[in-house]
């Protein structure tokens, strides 16, 4: 879509859009080109010369049994945060969406915590999980169920993964409450004169017409649990213990800035960007299709 | 309609409410009980009144290992508006650059701001260490900030809006004789200004909450904002005050989250028009 009316002039414009062109070039394309090209290179062990090694990085990347796990293991994370926290956020945005008494309070208790940084997220999780000082870990462990996602993988990973869908709900509900608004009410009407009732006509009326918003939120949704939920792991668990809540991101961090391996880490933000690239193009996809509507 | 009360929806979202706030009252509770009963495990709900000392205390002497929190939320306020502030700016006038004229590489400047979507800091943390290094802007307020200000999103919102203003109001301007900026000043930014608002909720809530970039950009405790400072301060977990840390999770709680609730209205249409 193009404008018809426009304002004659050249330099004015460029001079106008300079400003983000600079800030884009310095700090987007510049660093994605090096990392390109760093992850096609290889330090020797005393950081002296580089050398060009062409694939090998990323041959090294997939032939490596633990880039494979953290692969797998963002997947899950990935699947169970999208899952967890749109299935909670459909159900009360279903609730909301009723001619009930009190809604507009409901909305802003429901709101507010999109506003909560994930990192201060998993300080409320630790005070509920801590198995010393946590109200839910402490009564786990009083009443004889090994509590300590310190040590336990399998609840370090839960807790990770319901402290980030817990802080992704109230984003999700935003959208979903949005979409069933803008279910015509006349179709609805509809239905019920034909006789749905309850999850029938949920699933038969309106769950079709919020597909868009379904689609357009699980593209989010990964994107939000593969990327911004680094702050929530480095405080609930560093990504331990062992490697077992340690996603894609976090060991892009802890192999380029802390094992300072920076051929190896280049070439992991090289295979992220590739992932970025495609969920953006399937995102837009969604867009495309639900404005066309 | 009927009129009898929709009990199973108020008990879901009554259910959903508590899974909110209950952490937090917890967090508010706590954050006045005495730190060694906490570490003994024993965490009331009940806040203690003489506890609420703990909140001056923090704001001027902040916790083992960490600067005073009133600096800290200092630093992420200031953070958090000069993103907000700069992303707006330029990202208004690139759209406005780019929907209101002709000028030659105009595809190829907004294809380049575009891929800036795909590109978010976490996949580029080397590099973008190693450029900033080169830049001398570690440790440094610019260096915070200035690499977050640049994305594409609040550019496609501001096009997105610009595209469908109507060609009559712009003829309108132009008969009356307002030149490009005047336009751009006295009816664009006007007209444009609920899109503003949301926008500024949306980029205000992220400026502050940004984790990741400020762990690497800025390791001098005098640039420490208010989200780092928390995760150091449970990270050395054999002394943790726990008083000390709730209390001031919920001060780095308070602003974005008066921020989301104050402009509710302008920010959730913002979101949902503009998707991100």
């Amino acid at each position: 879509m193009e404008r018809r009316t426009i304002f004659p002039g050249t330099a004015f414009p460029i001079f106008l859009v300079l400003p983000q062109l600079l800030l884009t070039v310095v700090f987007f394309l510049w660093p994605a080109g090096q990392a390109i090209w760093s992850s096609m290179t290889r330090a020797d062990p005393f950081g002296i010369r580089t050398q060009f090694v062409g694939w090998e990085n990323f041959q090294d990347l997939f032939t490596d049994p633990l880039y494979m796990d953290s692969i797998g293991r963002t997947v899950v994370f990935c699947t169970s945060v999208a899952t967890l926290s749109m299935g909670v956020a459909l159900l009360l945005a279903v609730c909301a969406d009723r001619e009930i008494r009190g809604r507009g309070w409901y909305r802003i208790m429901l709101i507010w915590p999109y506003a909560v940084a994930p990192a201060v997220a998993a300080v409320l999780w630790i005070l509920l999980l801590h198995p010393q000082i946590g109200l839910v870990g402490r009564a786990l462990n009083r009443h004889g169920v090994a509590w300590d996602y310190k040590l336990n993988s399998t609840q370090a990973m839960a807790v990770v993964i319901g402290a980030s869908a817990w802080k992704q709900v109230s984003y999700n509900f935003i959208f979903f409450l949005a979409g069933l608004q803008s279910v015509p009410k006349a179709v609805i009407e509809a239905a019920r004169m034909d006789g749905a009732k309850g999850w029938f006509r949920f699933r038969t009326v309106v769950l079709p017409l919020l597909m868009p918003t379904v689609f357009f939120l699980i593209v989010v949704n990964f994107v939000y649990a593969a990327f911004d939920t680094f702050g929530t792991i480095q405080a609930l668990t560093q990504g331990g213990p062992g490697k077992s809540t340690e996603t894609l991101v976090v060991k892009v961090f802890r192999d380029g800035l802390i094992n300072l391996d920076v051929g190896g880490s280049s070439a992991q933000s090289v295979v992220l960007m590739f992932g970025v690239i495609m969920l953006t193009a399937l995102q837009f996809r969604f867009l495309g299709k639900k404005s066309d509507e | 309609m009927r009129n009898r009360v929709d009990w199973p929806a108020h008990v879901v979202l009554v259910l959903g409410v508590a899974l909110f706030v209950l952490p937090l009252w917890l967090v508010f509770a706590g954050s006045t009980q005495d730190p060694a009963a906490i570490a003994r495990g024993e965490l009331s709900l009940i806040p203690r009144l003489e506890g609420f000392g703990v909140f001056a205390s923090i704001l001027r002497d902040g916790s083992p290992g960490t600067g005073p929190v009133w600096r800290m939320l200092l630093v992420s306020g200031a953070m958090a508006v000069s993103i907000a502030f700069g992303k707006i700016v330029i990202s208004i006038l690139s759209a406005y650059a780019v929907t209101f004229f002709r000028f030659p590489f105009r595809k190829a400047a907004f294809w380049t701001i575009f891929i800036t979507l795909m590109l978010p800091i976490e996949v580029r943390i080397v590099p973008t260490y190693e450029v900033m290094s080169d830049l001398h802007l570690i440790n440094t307020f610019p260096g915070l900030t200035i690499p977050l200000i640049a994305s594409a999103t609040a550019t496609l919102l501001f096009r997105q809006t610009f595209l469908v203003i109507p060609d009559e109001l712009v003829e309108a301007a132009r008969i009356d004789g307002a030149g490009p900026w005047r336009f751009l000043k006295d009816i664009l930014i006007p007209v444009s200004s609920s899109n503003l608002a949301a926008l500024f909720v949306i980029l205000f809530v992220y400026g502050w909450n940004q984790y990741l970039w400020p762990l690497l950009v800025a390791t001098t405790p005098q640039l420490d904002t208010i989200v780092i400072g928390i995760v150091k301060m449970i990270g050395t977990e054999t002394q943790t005050e726990w008083n000390r840390v709730m209390a001031t999770a919920l001060l780095a709680m308070l602003p974005p989250v008066a921020v989301v609730i104050l402009m509710q209205r302008w920010f959730v249409r913002g979101l949902t028009d503009g998707e991100k």
